[in-house]
């Protein structure tokens, strides 16, 4: 019988959660690496139970943790994440020159073809591959090398590359987004990249259309559809139809625009899900309630979902690579806040419970559908 | 023996339980005894200092005997109570946010 997995990265340690295909009840391990803050936990596809963390704190820096047992147990990997040759410089919070800094792996992305090898995304912002289940790293210079990276400037949270999406169907082709930079594609492995931010318009930079500077939130693909984008922006949920060659806006009728999340149904790739949040300074849902919004046309038309979501008082946040979804036959989803809630709908969001309640602030939520 | 006590996440990272023990030769400075640390437990290279300058990360402080060495140069050389290990070197984490 299948069951799911679930892996949270909250502000203070890891914890899995695993239910059967039914997802009512839910065993719970954890907290692993306590009082560390976990951006991100992923399993490979190839191998589900080799799942790559990473583990930060203010004080004592970035480490790597890889799981070969689907996460009982844990080994420290490598976690020397030197940037290629100089480093040069982005523009800092003020417009002056800053050099870069590594500071943290915010998204980790197992390769689809290889499970020794695993993209890291890192503040500030570049890319990283490991080809040895996470020993030892390698900059993708490239990205930061292509020539706008100068442009660059950190977004509130810092100036963070949160998305990696590993094309499918053609394994040269890469995406990657970065706060407060916008969307680069590969097509060579990601030897040379592009800024793909061509239809964004950002008030709040000088040129709204500029070729970057846009301060893109999340990125999501249907892995049948590589070519077909869905973008979370700071403002503006966007689609692209060519792989990010042009956007297009399809927020439609949500009743704010602005959110972290977005992601995919498993299996209708024109089904998709955001999160809206008040605005900008103001990071809850709009009115106190929790809702997450459904499109089933590609956006533009979204319906509210909120059967079992708090609908009164409620002022969480919903973080950029916290929602995530299942490919049972019925498509679960799954969010977590900032209050520590971890939400699951068994029925592609029409009606939801939350799996835990009080966990520290969640950061990520990831999901592995097992056999 | 040199005794380092080191903070509870980098115990817990380095899987080891109480303070460390080290063979330091002289002269005995914060840099040797880190070097032989590091030497010692890899998986703490990069938390104590960054990776590439090798300097002190912001958020770690450096005791022995009662006194604030993070300041110091790190080739300065430690007091004789914390070479015969007497005294510990404390690697501290700062008092910072919750």
């Amino acid at each position: 019988m299948s069951k799911v997995r679930v892996l949270v990265g909250t502000k203070k340690g890891a914890f899995v959660l695993t239910s059967d295909a039914k997802r009512e009840k839910w065993e719970v391990s954890g907290p692993f690496f306590g009082g560390w803050e976990i951006y991100h936990i992923k399993g490979s596809p190839l191998n589900p139970d080799r799942l790559y963390a990473s583990q930060s704190t203010g004080w004592y820096g970035q480490n790597m943790q890889r799981s070969d047992d689907g996460g009982k147990t844990w080994e420290p990997v490598g976690n020397k994440f030197v940037y290629d040759g100089v480093p040069g410089t982005h523009q800092w919070y003020d417009g002056t020159a800053h050099p870069w800094e590594f500071k943290r792996v915010w998204h980790l992305e197992p390769s689809l073809t290889d499970a020794e090898t695993v993209f890291a995304g890192v503040e500030d912002a570049a890319l990283f591959r490991s080809s040895d289940g996470g020993k030892t790293w390698q900059e993708l210079a490239g990205l930061r090398g292509h020539g706008t990276g100068p442009k660059w400037q950190p977004g509130a949270g810092g100036m963070c590359l949160h998305t990696i999406i590993l094309d499918s169907r053609n394994p040269s082709r890469m995406f990657i987004a970065i706060s407060a930079a916008g969307a680069f594609r590969t097509d060579d492995c990601g030897v040379s990249w592009k800024p793909i931010n061509k239809g964004l318009y950002s008030q709040y930079i000088p040129d709204p259309r500029a070729e970057v500077g846009h301060c893109v939130h999340h990125v999501a693909a249907h892995p049948s559809r590589p070519d077909t984008l869905f973008m979370q922006k700071h403002w503006d949920v966007m689609r692209s139809n060519d792989a990010g060659e042009e956007w297009l806006e399809v927020s439609g009728n949500l009743p704010t625009d602005f959110g972290f999340v977005i992601d995919v149904h498993a299996h209708e790739p024109e089904t998709i899900y955001v999160v809206p949040i008040k605005s900008d300074s103001e990071h809850y849902p709009p009115d106190g309630k929790l809702r997450v919004y459904r499109s089933r046309s590609g956006g533009n038309e979204w319906e509210a979902l909120s059967n079992g979501l708090p609908q009164k008082d409620c002022y969480v946040n919903v973080l950029r690579d916290a929602m995530s979804v299942d490919s049972l036959d019925s498509c679960g989803i799954y969010f977590g806040t900032t209050g520590g809630q971890v939400y699951c709908s068994p029925d592609a969001g029409d009606t939801w419970k939350p799996i835990m309640r009080d966990l520290p602030a969640v950061l990520s939520v990831e999901v592995q559908t097992l056999a | 023996m040199i005794c380092v006590v080191l903070p509870a996440h980098l115990r817990t990272l380095a899987r080891v339980s109480g303070d460390v023990a080290l063979e330091v030769p002289p002269p005995v400075t914060i840099q040797a005894i880190l070097d032989a640390l590091e030497a010692k437990y890899p998986v703490l290279e990069g938390t104590i200092r960054d990776h590439v300058t090798r300097e002190r990360r912001p958020f770690v402080r450096f005791f022995a005997c009662q006194e604030d060495w993070s300041h110091e140069a790190v080739d300065a050389v430690l007091p004789d109570s914390v070479a015969s290990g007497a005294e510990p070197l404390l690697v501290v984490g700062a008092i910072a946010g919750g």
